[in-house]
């Protein structure tokens, strides 16, 4: 496109978004004075910042365009370079190791403080990774995952209140229970997909969040349940630092366990099943894949994590009540899994740190929290929709073809 | 006749619409059978009830995988049928299209195999080996149809010809003994269509399977086929070889005489 014309495109933005923010920025009636104040300054901002915003906005698109055209017509697409890195085997090994002892180090290093929020965050990233499987892997939108949590951590409290049952009996539990709910979440909802499905997970999540807050007799209401313990171990009297730390390696550990089961589940025969049911339900029957079996195993193994981590989630605070469990939550989860990349555990694990860790680190900034986190997703979604990280198909290797490995899109 | 597939006087109605009329059929072992007729008279929906998509209204539906067995299928499940052995293609390609060629292949074989959820996790020596062989199975199958060369491309970036071929090259991984082709030469130039000709021919041989294909490519039909059926809303109205179909004046009022071009 030629210059005048960019430039006339950003003038009539520019001229647009002064009449728009005209009334709020820069009308002011001082009420005081009686008197009405005209701040035309605010109107020069606005209108040199949008002028300049379109013009890098739409550079942006256009480059992106540009990106995805050789992309379509050919195969010479080649690997980013993060990813060209990670394939060295010398960068990488180090580079893990490294990142290992980070981890390993990271509550001798750092203080009691930045060890919870640590802990949180991984909270999180095995949330993204359980909801990994129901969205990213099955396709199948769930805005009630957070239904999953709370189970798990409810069952932790309440059966720690009535029958004085310990962390590491409930934990399998909380987990099975998640599998539990998540089966009965799917059997109504075999038939629906897409919006219709989204909404009645939503619906789904409300109502247990809902019979939390309400039904006093059973999970004592909005005033929750305290004094949960700690996890133990092997009775062992822990201070409150101490049971931090240990924590945070618990949860490690449980990540670490997450990780390797959701990576061997996604490249196995059920995990290519949950794909080809995200590709084309009709076609992925027609194949034979009972539809209804795949769909419910991925909606229990989706909630097995939810349930667990939920166990841990109300070790960790002692205090849980239903405020906990808000759709808040739910979208939370959703945009880590969006965020990081559907169907990457990689981008999973690195979208939860950044969305839970960003707004920790960057407290100055609470109060423009919610504007930074909704700019970033809608630029992300613009311009890199399928997440930080693309899920590139596996390549199998095997006898015929001899033991060379070639990168899909090489 | 010694017939894979048996069709008795199949109906089905949508509301008051009547897409099928007491169609009857039989495809023979090993035997190529077309299915033409316009547009809208009702062969996709044929198909459609064949596979379990649609449970017909009224009409028997009975396959014999092997000589001798006998079973009615109406209303079974699609995932089901796709395990006894029919396998079809889709006249608007329905590829698992993010996932690579091969990886398509080897959701074909997903029915022959058993590994579950312990088993992936475990990833024991009885899932290894399992994995392996589909991953060979399928491999062999690309190789057969020709697209090896593709094999970890993704689906979505092939040739449409291609596409086509992989749709049937997915069908054969669940390894039927009736094949439905749906439409496999629409939209494919001259070239491709002897290709896949050749490569028609050449799946019923080596595999030993029936194939029953919907298809409006005159030539192909005429060239492949043992037997031809043409439906008219919703109604068998011939049934012959291609020389009797091709003389007969009903077909050709019905079909041909309207707008077929002898050299399409």
């Amino acid at each position: 496109m030629k210059a005048s014309e960019e430039f006339k495109k950003s003038i009539f933005i520019s001229l647009w978004f002064m009449l728009l923010t005209f009334p709020i920025l820069v009308i002011r009636v001082n009420t005081i004075e009686k008197v009405v104040e005209w701040r035309w300054r605010n109107m020069a901002f606005i209108g040199i910042g949008s002028f300049l915003l379109s013009f890098v906005w739409r550079r942006l698109l256009s480059r992106k365009e540009r990106g995805r055209q050789p992309a379509e017509t050919g195969n010479v697409e080649t690997l980013p370079l993060g990813r060209r890195l990670l394939a060295e085997p010398r960068i990488y090994r180090p580079a893990l190791t490294a990142l290992a002892l980070f981890t390993i180090a990271f509550p001798l290093l750092f203080s009691s403080y930045q060890t919870n929020i640590m802990t949180t965050a991984l909270i999180y990233v095995m949330l993204g990774l359980g909801l990994n499987i129901v969205v990213g892997l099955a396709g199948l939108l769930d805005l009630g995952y957070v239904a999953f949590y709370a189970v798990g951590a409810y069952s932790y409290a309440l059966l720690n209140h009535h029958f004085g049952l310990g962390f590491w009996t409930i934990l399998p539990v909380g987990g099975l229970l998640g599998a539990l709910f998540g089966i009965l979440l799917g059997f109504p909802v075999l038939r629906l997909r897409g919006d219709y499905l989204a909404i009645v997970t939503l619906g789904f999540g409300e109502i247990i969040r809902l019979i939390l807050e309400n039904w006093n007799t059973f999970s004592f209401g909005p005033s929750g349940i305290a004094n949960i313990p700690r996890p133990g171990l092997f009775g062992i009297s822990m201070t409150l630092g101490e049971a931090t730390i240990y924590i945070y390696y618990l949860m490690v550990a449980l990540c670490l366990f997450t990780i390797f089961v959701v990576n061997r589940l996604q490249d196995s025969r059920i995990g290519r099943a949950w794909i080809a049911l995200r590709e084309d339900e009709v076609a992925c029957q027609a194949m034979g894949i009972d539809k209804t079996r795949t769909k419910l195993t991925a909606f229990a193994l989706g909630a097995t994590w939810a349930g667990m981590v939920g166990v841990i989630f109300a070790a960790k605070t002692t205090f849980i009540n239903p405020a906990s469990f808000t759709f808040m939550e739910s979208a939370m989860i959703l945009s880590i899994v969006v965020l990081g990349g559907m169907g990457s555990i990689a981008g999973v694990i690195l979208g939860a740190l950044i969305l839970i860790l960003t707004p920790e680190y960057l407290r100055a900034f609470s109060a423009y929290r919610m504007l930074l986190f909704g700019t970033a997703m809608v630029l992300m979604m613009v311009f890199r929709p399928q997440g930080i990280v693309t899920n590139i198909r596996r390549v199998y290797r095997f006898g015929t073809r001899g033991k060379e490995s070639r990168p899909a899109q090489a | 006749m010694d017939s894979v597939l048996t069709v008795n006087s199949l109906t089905m109605h949508f509301g008051g619409l009547r897409a099928l009329g007491a169609v009857d059929l039989e495809v023979g072992r090993e035997e190529i059978v077309a299915l033409i007729g316009p547009n809208g008279s009702g062969k996709t929906t044929f198909f459609n009830c064949l596979t379990g998509i649609y449970e017909p209204t009224e009409g028997d539906i009975f396959i014999s995988p092997t000589e001798g067995g006998r079973r009615r299928i109406n209303g079974v499940k699609i995932n089901r049928i796709a395990e006894m052995g029919i396998a079809r293609t889709f006249q608007n390609i329905r590829l698992f299209s993010n996932m690579t060629v091969l990886e398509n292949v080897m959701i074909g074989r997903h029915c022959r195999a058993k590994a579950g959820v312990l088993g992936a996790v475990l990833r024991g020596r009885k899932t290894r080996r399992e994995e392996q062989e589909i991953v060979e199975r399928s491999y062999e199958i690309l190789v057969r149809t020709g697209l090896a060369d593709q094999a970890d491309e993704p689906a979505r970036n092939l040739p449409y010809g291609a596409q086509r071929r992989l749709e049937i090259a997915r069908a054969l991984a669940t390894e039927p003994f009736l094949l439905l082709l749906d439409e496999p030469a629409a939209g494919m130039n001259p070239r491709e269509t002897d290709e896949l000709e050749e490569l028609i021919v050449r799946i019923r041989d080596e595999a030993k399977i029936s194939i029953l294909m919907i298809e409006h490519d005159m030539r192909m039909v005429m060239s492949l086929s043992n037997r031809i059926i043409v439906l008219d809303y919703g109604e068998k109205i011939a049934e012959g070889t291609a020389a009797q179909i091709w003389e007969n004046p009903v077909v050709i009022k019905a079909y041909l005489g309207e707008d077929f071009n002898i050299n399409a």
